[in-house]
């Protein structure tokens, strides 16, 4: 209940100061370097999220984020410095090398204990990713013909509680460590269909996957956590205010809305869940 | 002796007076290595961080009924992958010991079989076993994980189990050998009956040492898609924020690996006194 609560205020706060509160005090001297961002992101990141593993060159959708709430809390692009650092590193008890981490964090209250997350700057569907074999096999896009499929999942992402809860299918799922396995999985057949957020599943099955197909999503309002993603910071973070507020300007004058349309595909033709 | 009575000579007193002080010693320095630990760890500024991180009482409750499920898994691929590793291992052993001209070619397949095995790291085996078999088209159920994953422990493991095996039977003097064979035994009787009973017997602590080994690199066939327990743990990491689970996957494998490692150590305590 509490991360609510502050998230309230802060959004009140970012409303009724707005532009008063200019960009550049507030996180002055709340940086890790005085003057820069330190920005984290995952190694390697991958696309949509980020192109060609390249986030200082902004290109693609939490590169292109970054760089808008850089600009938002009134740093230049250039005073941007990007690190690596795995989800491990950021819930590991103790000082952390980044301002804050972006790569697809979902917020989940289990987490709020341990981190701070920032407002979330985009609410994903989970789709599911199949081939077209499977569905030429008879898969169709309903919870009682998903049940008896043959799942799979990366194990670090919150797609397993999805699946276990809202799937709940007969035989127990396989979990990999990334995306990279379960495509392989996929492709050698050892599982029918694995659970992403729609824009890592749009892009596996159009570019990685050979004859991927997207079996359908199930919307947001389906479950009972959608998945937000949030950016991460240490707990208690003193910049936790600028960056919501930052985020919160940036929703409010549509600007996250048109990052959005311009690195996520459009996900408005596949079917909806049963 | 004179003073029988009394039960002890001098130099028995003393050397026993010296084995009190000496214990008594032990137990003091112990003791306070250990509560140093216990009393001065926690002063740390950021013990309480960590002991949230990693020793976190609420999340072991809530872990450890699903990770003791998750560890049977464990121990199904590891006992089914011991007797296939022995077997394995020994015909390679053998294969390496092979004195007849015309099988070079099976000498020669041991000797690179041990060097690629031993060589090349488990988790690529894993990988390249359990993904790269069943991608080449393998029908369900042929294609599972399982049956891969075994299959690639056992390369492994049993190339480390064929050098401890050779070694064993070449610590048979040859002479053995020479003089089972000049008493009419063929030579797969030699192997058989004057070979193998010592060799066996001699190897088995190391042997002990690669079942632990086994014990815990069962565990790597999480990569390729199997929910055991240090998986299980994984996905509660990631789904917590907290190390915890880990430490309580540890603590499960623990339960297992010291008697085996104290029974290793039994054995080969054993082994020393019988030579000497």
């Amino acid at each position: 209940m509490k991360p609510r609560i502050s998230m309230a205020v802060s959004l009140m706060l970012s409303v009724s100061a707005g532009t008063a509160f200019a960009a550049d005090q507030c996180a002055t001297g709340k940086t890790l370097e005085a003057g820069k961002l330190t920005i984290a992101t995952g190694n390697p990141a991958y696309f949509p999220w980020v192109i060609d593993d390249a986030p200082e060159q902004g290109k693609g959708f939490e590169a292109a984020v970054a760089y808008a709430v850089a600009a938002e809390m009134g740093f230049e692009s250039d005073d941007v410095v990007w690190v690596r650092a795995g989800f491990d590193e950021s819930i590991q008890p103790g000082a952390k090398n980044f301002d804050f981490n972006l790569q697809q964090f979902s917020i989940t209250d289990d987490r709020e204990k341990v981190i701070d997350f920032s407002l979330p700057y985009y609410s994903s569907a989970m789709a599911v990713l199949t081939t077209k074999a499977v569905v030429d096999a008879g898969a169709e896009p309903t919870l009682a013909s998903l049940k008896t499929l043959k799942w799979g999942a990366g194990a670090g992402y919150t797609a397993v509680p999805v699946l276990t809860d809202l799937v709940a299918p007969d035989s127990d799922a396989l979990l990999y460590n990334d995306n990279t396995d379960v495509t392989a999985a996929i492709q050698a057949g050892q599982i029918d269909v694995a659970l992403f957020d729609l824009p890592t599943a749009l892009y596996l099955a159009a570019v990685v996957v050979d004859g991927g197909v997207i079996l359908g999503q199930f919307p947001a309002d389906r479950m009972e956590n959608p998945d937000r993603f949030g950016m991460l910071m240490e707990q208690d973070s003193a910049l936790k205010a600028c960056v919501d507020e930052a985020i919160a300007a940036l929703t409010s004058n549509g600007k996250l809305a048109e990052i959005e349309a311009t690195w996520l595909s459009e996900s408005t033709g596949v079917p909806v869940i049963k | 002796m004179a003073n029988g009575s009394a039960g002890l000579t001098r130099r028995q007193a003393y050397e026993r007076k010296l084995r009190h002080r000496s214990l008594i010693i032990a137990g003091g320095s112990t003791l306070a290595v250990v509560l140093a630990i216990v009393l001065l760890v926690p002063l740390a500024p950021g013990w309480e961080k960590v002991k949230y991180s990693f020793f976190n009482g609420e999340v072991f409750i809530k872990t450890f009924p699903k990770l003791l499920n998750a560890f049977v898994l464990d121990v199904a691929i590891f006992a089914w992958s011991v007797p296939l590793i022995a077997a394995l291992g020994l015909a390679i052993a053998l294969a390496r010991d092979v004195r007849n001209p015309v099988l070079y070619p099976l000498r020669l397949f041991g000797a690179l079989y041990t060097d690629l095995f031993r060589g090349v790291p488990v988790v690529l085996v894993v990988y390249l076993v359990g993904f790269g078999i069943p991608g080449l088209g393998l029908p369900r159920p042929w294609n599972s994980p399982y049956i891969w994953g075994t299959v690639a422990l056992v390369l492994t493991y049993s190339a480390y189990v064929a050098e401890i095996f050779r070694g064993g039977i070449e610590s048979v003097h040859n002479s053995q050998r020479n003089a089972a064979l000049s008493l009419g035994l063929t030579g797969q009787d030699v192997m058989r009956f004057v070979v193998l009973p010592q060799a066996i017997r001699r190897v088995i602590p190391a042997q002990m040492n690669m079942l632990i080994a086994l014990q815990k690199d069962v565990a790597l066939l999480s990569f390729i898609g199997p929910v055991e327990i240090f998986r299980q743990a994984g996905v509660f990491k990631s789904l917590l924020a907290n190390f915890t689970p880990y430490v309580v996957a540890a603590a499960i494998f623990l339960v297992v690996t010291v008697p085996a490692t104290r029974l290793a150590d039994y054995l080969i305590t054993k082994q020393n006194r019988s030579r000497s």
